[in-house]
């Protein structure tokens, strides 16, 4: 598959789910209500910044702490296109995965590219570019890469009702 | 081929015949958990894979804690929809007045039994690790396929072996050693293993300190925290659980990713200071620091075995003017025994306010979230910032002597010098 969008930066590391959505609001069941508040504990300005297509471009242990996937339906109701990071909180990632939206390990990128860059990302190439610069993305397994491209857990559950199979 | 205890209960619910760290393999779930939080936003997704009916109801498990008692309006709806959808599947479901904290309350009612996978929509489902289960922390998607289909895509973890050596001194918990680990590997450090504790520090442990350190074993980033079962297990599920076990261990010669040391003899109470569960000092070098509001309870350590250490040290004390001390049993059987042991009696005595079960301020949703600029000390599981209300609050992590001791002093201290010496 291949993905662009600009790049919108959230440098530090160990950002934690509730900075991305506070535990006040997961009372809110729906992905519409739930994205006002994303980054509502972290910097409530950058939801100014998620215009069109956006690559989110963070640090280690990204979406470390709660299993809330209100983090995650708040950026696919945001249009965020991927996020590329240094490392990420194990359930983040799953959430990430099963909602279809891509999560990229590579953290020589994540430390380089600047806000705004256009970035590029090739998964079948294994590359992704911005501002003229390469980068090698990591082997994604095959299982994750079905699973994103097919939009997440639900499509891939459904198909796989209708062939009965695993992976 | 030799494997660690993690992996041979991912093999065994597999349909595989072996499986190395990395791989990917769907493992099949014993039990189900969701709450008022995780629940609700599941069911919408099995809706739209399809699905009408949960795989098997005994194996799923619904429990009304995180908003429980409603808040307002919309935690109330959220509480309706679990009770309404439980029974419309036939699913056991835990409602107000009858259970408590989710982990707490499937622990004591026998639900758990080592050598189980649990899937749990809780990043705490952790915290059966103490049983010698597999309980894992997963987003309501996954809930949703696990409660249509009863298994969930993994990724084979490698396994940390924490072995704990020597005996833990006075005021010193689970807690602490817990907060040990994450202070030495880092609130990454457990990514893509699971932590697995052995040693005869962690062979002398009670049950409730096991609890309270499997709990945390996703505050170092693992995907779970295990104790093998041994007879500390075996007593505590004799006339609790029905279902059938097996100790199972790691193979004597399994690799592990790697192996940490924590020397209990020298293992001081210990405290996490904001806004990290891996900033972690000796109470002695947070000693002075000035407390707004203490909070004891949560899945970690709301158990009646903190109840009776918050009560050591406030017996005959009362509580700093310029503090507001919060304390939540577990769970409605924690409760009732904290009540015949007359433990109520004495938080009451002695000024602090004590709620009905709930998950509440620990996660920031109600009953007791912090004001700007105010400083909490707690025995929760995570001190991220806003986690218990406002963005400029600050939470400290320590076990319940350390924060009922603050609780009295205003400040932190050595709880040694409110109560000479514990009794249990």
């Amino acid at each position: 598959m291949i993905i662009e969008g600009r790049a919108v930066l959230v440098q530090q590391d160990n950002v934690d789910t509730d900075m991305l959505y506070p535990g006040a609001y997961l009372n809110i069941d729906d992905p519409e209500g739930m994205k006002p508040y994303l980054f509502e504990g972290l910097d409530p300005g950058l939801r100014e910044e998620l215009d069109g297509d956006v690559i989110l471009v963070v640090g280690e242990n990204f979406g470390a702490g709660s299993s809330r996937e209100h983090v995650v339906q708040a950026m696919k109701a945001w249009n965020i296109r991927c996020v590329l990071g240094k490392s990420f909180a194990r359930i983040f990632y799953r959430n990430c995965i099963n909602l279809g939206l891509l999560a990229i390990v590579q953290p020589q990128a994540a430390e380089e590219i600047k806000a705004n860059d256009i970035v590029r990302i090739d998964t079948k190439a294994g590359e992704l570019s911005a501002a003229g610069r390469r980068y090698s993305i990591p082997q994604i397994p095959d299982f994750v890469l079905d699973m994103v491209s097919s939009g997440g857990l639900v499509s891939w559950a459904s198909r796989r009702m209708e062939e009965n199979t695993g992976p | 081929m030799p494997h660690t205890l993690a992996e041979k209960l991912l093999i065994s619910h597999s349909e595989v015949d072996d499986a190395s760290p990395g791989d990917i393999i769907m493992v099949r779930c014993d039990l189900v958990m969701a709450n008022d939080v995780s629940g609700p936003v599941a069911f919408r997704q099995m809706e739209r894979m399809g699905v009408q009916r949960v795989f098997d109801p005994s194996k799923v498990v619904m429990v009304s804690d995180h908003f429980m008692p409603a808040k307002d309006a919309r935690s109330a709806a959220l509480q309706k929809r679990l009770k309404s959808w439980s029974d419309l599947q036939g699913v056991y479901y835990y409602g107000q007045g009858r259970g408590g904290i989710e982990h707490t309350v499937l622990v004591e009612d026998g639900w758990i039994v080592p050598g189980m996978v649990i899937a749990g929509g809780d990043s705490h489902t952790c915290t059966y690790g103490a049983l010698g289960a597999f309980g894992t922390g997963l987003g309501s998607t996954d809930i949703a396929a696990c409660l249509a289909f009863g298994e969930f895509w993994q990724q084979v973890p490698g396994t940390i072996q924490v072995e704990f050596t020597g005996h833990k001194g006075s005021f010193v918990a689970g807690k602490d050693l817990i907060l040990a680990v994450i202070a030495d590997i880092g609130v990454g450090g457990g990514a893509n293993a699971v932590l697995e504790f052995v040693g005869e520090g962690a062979a002398s442990l009670s049950l409730d300190d096991r609890l309270a350190v499997a709990n945390m074993a996703v505050e170092a980033g693992a995907e779970t925290g295990i104790f093998p079962a041994d007879e500390v297990t075996a007593r505590y599920l004799d006339r609790r659980a029905d279902r059938e076990w097996h100790p199972e261990r790691s193979d004597p010669d399994a690799s592990y990713v790697r192996k940490v040391k924590i020397d209990l003899n020298s293992l001081e109470p210990l405290v996490a200071l904001p806004h990290s569960p891996g900033n972690v000092v000796a109470v002695s070098e947070a000693r002075g620091t000035k407390i707004d509001q203490v909070y004891i309870g949560n899945c970690s350590n709301g158990t009646i075995t903190d109840l009776r250490q918050t009560a050591e040290i406030l017996r005959g004390n009362r509580v700093h003017p310029d503090v507001r001390a919060i304390i939540v049993p577990a769970s409605q059987k924690v409760y009732r025994q904290a009540i015949s042991e007359g433990l109520i009696d004495v938080f009451i005595e002695a000024g602090a306010v004590v709620s009905t079960p709930t998950c509440g301020a620990c996660f920031g949703g109600h009953m007791g979230v912090l004001a700007e600029g105010e400083r909490a000390i707690t025995t929760t599981n995570r001190n991220f910032k806003g986690r218990m209300g406002s963005p400029l609050a600050e939470v400290c992590l320590a076990n319940a002597y350390v924060a009922a001791a603050a609780a009295v002093a205003g400040e932190i201290v050595e709880p040694a010098s409110i109560c000479s010496e514990p009794v249990r």
